[in-house]
This record gives C-alpha cells, sequence and structure tokens, in this order.
C-alpha cells in the first residue's frame, strides 16, 4: 500500500513527471498528431477518457489476477482490458454523441496501441495504488499528456510559417523542441517531495 | 544470395530474402526511417548496457511475434486480426519478461515498465500488420531478424551517445579519466530528445547530401 496524498499523486503525473516529457511514454501520438491544435485537442481528450475507464478496469482486474495467484497474465489481461475499453468507448461515444465521433475518427482506436495507457495500468500497480489513488493518477497521467501534445502543437502551429533549415524540418525539429519543454518541465522538480 | 545460408527459407514471389533483410537495417531503418517505436528509444538509452538489453529483448520478441503471426496468417479472421497479433506478442513479452528476471535482477531493474511496454512497441505491431501478415514464415523471420537488428543500431547509437557525454564512460569503463565534468543533463529526459533530434537531423544532413549529389551527377551528364 502506498499512502501518498491524491494531490500529490496528481501533480506529480500532471507535472512533475509528466508522461511525455519526463517518463517517455505516448512519444507515438505526441510527433503524430501535434501539428494542428484541433486534433492535439481532440486526441488528448478521447486519451483522458480511456485512461480513466481503463486504470479502473485494471485496478479490479489486478486484484482477481493476484487472489487467483495468475501474476503472469497480467501483461496479457491488461491489453485486452485496454483494448476492449477503447471499444467500449468508441460505442459509447457513438452513441451518445455522433458529432464528437466524427470528429475523433481514426485516433480513437489508435489509442490502443499509445503507451501511456498500457504504462498507467502498469505503473498503478507496480506502486501499489490504492482504487481512489489509481484513479487520480490516470486522470493526471493523461491530463499530462494532453497538456504536452497541446503545447507542443501550438508551438508547431507557430512555427509553420517560421524559416527552418530545409533537413530540420519535420520529426528533428520536433523532438529539439520536446528537448526544449522537457527542461522546461524540469523545474517543476523541486516540487516534488516523493 | 542469402537463400543458401538459410535452408528452410523458400525463394518465391515477393521481394528478395536479402533484400528483406537488410531494409530493415538501413533502407527501412524503424528508427531512424521510419520514426516508430519512439518510446523505449528514449527511455531506456541513458547507459549502453540498458540499450543493450532492450535491444536484444526487442530483437527476441519481434522474431518470435512475426514466426508466429506468419504461421497463423490463414486461419484468422481479418476482423479479429489485430486483436490476435497483439495476444500473440503479449505472450512473447511475457515470456523475455521472466527471462530476464531469471538472468539479471540488476537489467530487470533498470528496465522496469519498458520491459512490458515492448507489446505496444508499435513497430513490432507495424510488421506483424505489413510484413508478417503477408509473407512466409522464413521471410518474416527474416524481416524480424533485420528490423529487430535496425532498432538495436538505433538504441545502440543513442546509448552511447547519452553515456559517453552524459557519464563520461562506455559500458560502465570511464574514457576521459577523473577530471571529466560529466554532462548530466545527457542521462535526463531532455537530452534523450536531443540526442534523437541530433542523430535525425545527421540522416537528414546525410540524405540531403546524397539527393544533390545525384543532381549533380545527372546535372552534368545532360
Amino acid at each position: 500500500m502506498n499512502n501518498a496524498s491524491l494531490g500529490s499523486i496528481f501533480l506529480d503525473a500532471l507535472l512533475i513527471n509528466n508522461f511525455v516529457l519526463a517518463v517517455f511514454l505516448g512519444i507515438c501520438p505526441f510527433l503524430g498528431v501535434s501539428g494542428k491544435f484541433a486534433t492535439a485537442w481532440r486526441m488528448g481528450v478521447s486519451v483522458i477518457f480511456v485512461v480513466s475507464v481503463s486504470s479502473l478496469v485494471a485496478y479490479g482486474a489486478n486484484q482477481l489476477l493476484l487472489a487467483m495467484n495468475a501474476e503472469y497474465l497480467r501483461i496479457i489481461t491488461y491489453i485486452v482490458i485496454i483494448a476492449s475499453t477503447v471499444q467500449l468507448v468508441e460505442m459509447f461515444i457513438k452513441k451518445t454523441s455522433p458529432a464528437l465521433f466524427r470528429a475523433l475518427g481514426i485516433f480513437l482506436p489508435l489509442i490502443t496501441t499509445n503507451c501511456a495507457v498500457l504504462g498507467v495500468a502498469l505503473f498503478q500497480t507496480a506502486r501499489e495504488y490504492s482504487l481512489a489513488q489509481s484513479v487520480v493518477f490516470g486522470l493526471g497521467a493523461s491530463c499530462g499528456f494532453t497538456l504536452a501534445l497541446v503545447i507542443m502543437s501550438v508551438i508547431r502551429e507557430r512555427l509553420e510559417l517560421s524559416d527552418i533549415p530545409d533537413m530540420a524540418r519535420g520529426t528533428a525539429m520536433v523532438l529539439m523542441l520536446a528537448g526544449i519543454l522537457s527542461m522546461a518541465f524540469m523545474g517543476f522538480a523541486g516540487m516534488g517531495a516523493g | 544470395m542469402s537463400s543458401h545460408s538459410h535452408g528452410a527459407v523458400t525463394v518465391n514471389s515477393g521481394p528478395e530474402n536479402a533484400e528483406v533483410f537488410f531494409s530493415g537495417l538501413w533502407k527501412q531503418n524503424p528508427v531512424f526511417v521510419q520514426a516508430l517505436g519512439m518510446c523505449p528509444m528514449l527511455a531506456i538509452t541513458n547507459s549502453v548496457r540498458n540499450a543493450i538489453a532492450m535491444g536484444i529483448a526487442t530483437l527476441f520478441v519481434l522474431v518470435c511475434s512475426n514466426a508466429l503471426i506468419s504461421m497463423v496468417r490463414r486461419i484468422v479472421p481479418r476482423q479479429v486480426r489485430i486483436a490476435t497479433y497483439i495476444l500473440i506478442i503479449a505472450t512473447f513479452v511475457t515470456i523475455v519478461e521472466y527471462l530476464i528476471k531469471a538472468v539479471s535482477i540488476p537489467v530487470y531493474k533498470a528496465l522496469g515498465p519498458f520491459i512490458a511496454l515492448i507489446v505496444v512497441n508499435c513497430m513490432i505491431l507495424g510488421r506483424a500488420e505489413a510484413f508478417a501478415s503477408k509473407n512466409t514464415v522464413g521471410k518474416s523471420i527474416l524481416d524480424g531478424l533485420g528490423m529487430g537488428i535496425g532498432f538495436a543500431i538505433g538504441l545502440l547509437c543513442l546509448g552511447s551517445v547519452r553515456e559517453i557525454l552524459g557519464a563520461g564512460s562506455f559500458l560502465g569503463i570511464p574514457l576521459f579519466g577523473p577530471n571529466y565534468q560529466p554532462w548530466v543533463l545527457f542521462l535526463l529526459p531532455p537530452g534523450g530528445f536531443f540526442t534523437l533530434g541530433g542523430w535525425l537531423l545527421v540522416f537528414a544532413w546525410w540524405k540531403n547530401r546524397q539527393r544533390r549529389q545525384k543532381d549533380l551527377a545527372l546535372g552534368a551528364r545532360a
């Protein structure tokens, strides 16, 4: 059992150990869909959805696996949970808000292979978080992912018209920007006590 | 030309075996050309030892899952193929996790949750969907070997730069003597981004140069 307070877990996952910029999870969507603010924002919101639900279900599943003494099934269980959560969220959004469903488009199914989602489930297990802590951790981590994605997309939109050397266009430039952002986020390290 | 050394590989339609193997190393390199599997690439490469361990683990999972997926490619219905691929990959990742735990506890601790995260390495699922689901077992194994080694080379490029600059050592052996002031930033997260960005810049510069030379040669002939 881990006895960190809920507020510190949230801030830690959101800023201090930001999932994208400090732990390196969810880099592929971070590089891939950070070109436009609108898509980045939608992607972020759907990740928050999926992470919250899957971290809740993964907590329950882990208790079940522990009770059955079957920890070796953990990775397979988690990936099945995530894949079905994505499917569920997809059906739910399609039913309740067709407009949002159309807006999210291809990004929804792609969340299955976003390592931030599996990362949340694995980290909350490794740190032995309780149910409330797991949910808050999932929320903080996915909000942190959205924050990094949105910041990057805004920077990239502004850089669209600027004069960048030919060879630095594309991924190389995004990685350099991410490095600078990551240095800025290191400033939050002083806030965390543990 | 490699059909002699791989007796089980049958040569039929599709790309040549040697071409399949070498495209992963250079032309289709998963790291520098396709920019896939970036998360372990950045997170694990703060020392050469971790990079090598991660490279071998990923190579093993990639080769095994490619082989199995290629074997079952005619049985699996199209609608559930992605789920099947992920389950196959997850099985091999579990095997690797327990293997590493059995071989070396320090390496297991250093890689931490990133061993389990091999499941969602988009490069592996990408090869399953793009190659193993359409080609013979032999070719899929070759493709897995080429891509896996290409990925490991990328990890090694990053890991060595970061360890040499950030700790002044290579594989734990000090390089610059006791007066070297380590450039710690390169062991921290920003260093990962900067190093990978730097390598991509070098590759882009190299490709630009080659293209310019080709253009010049064409211009001279015309």
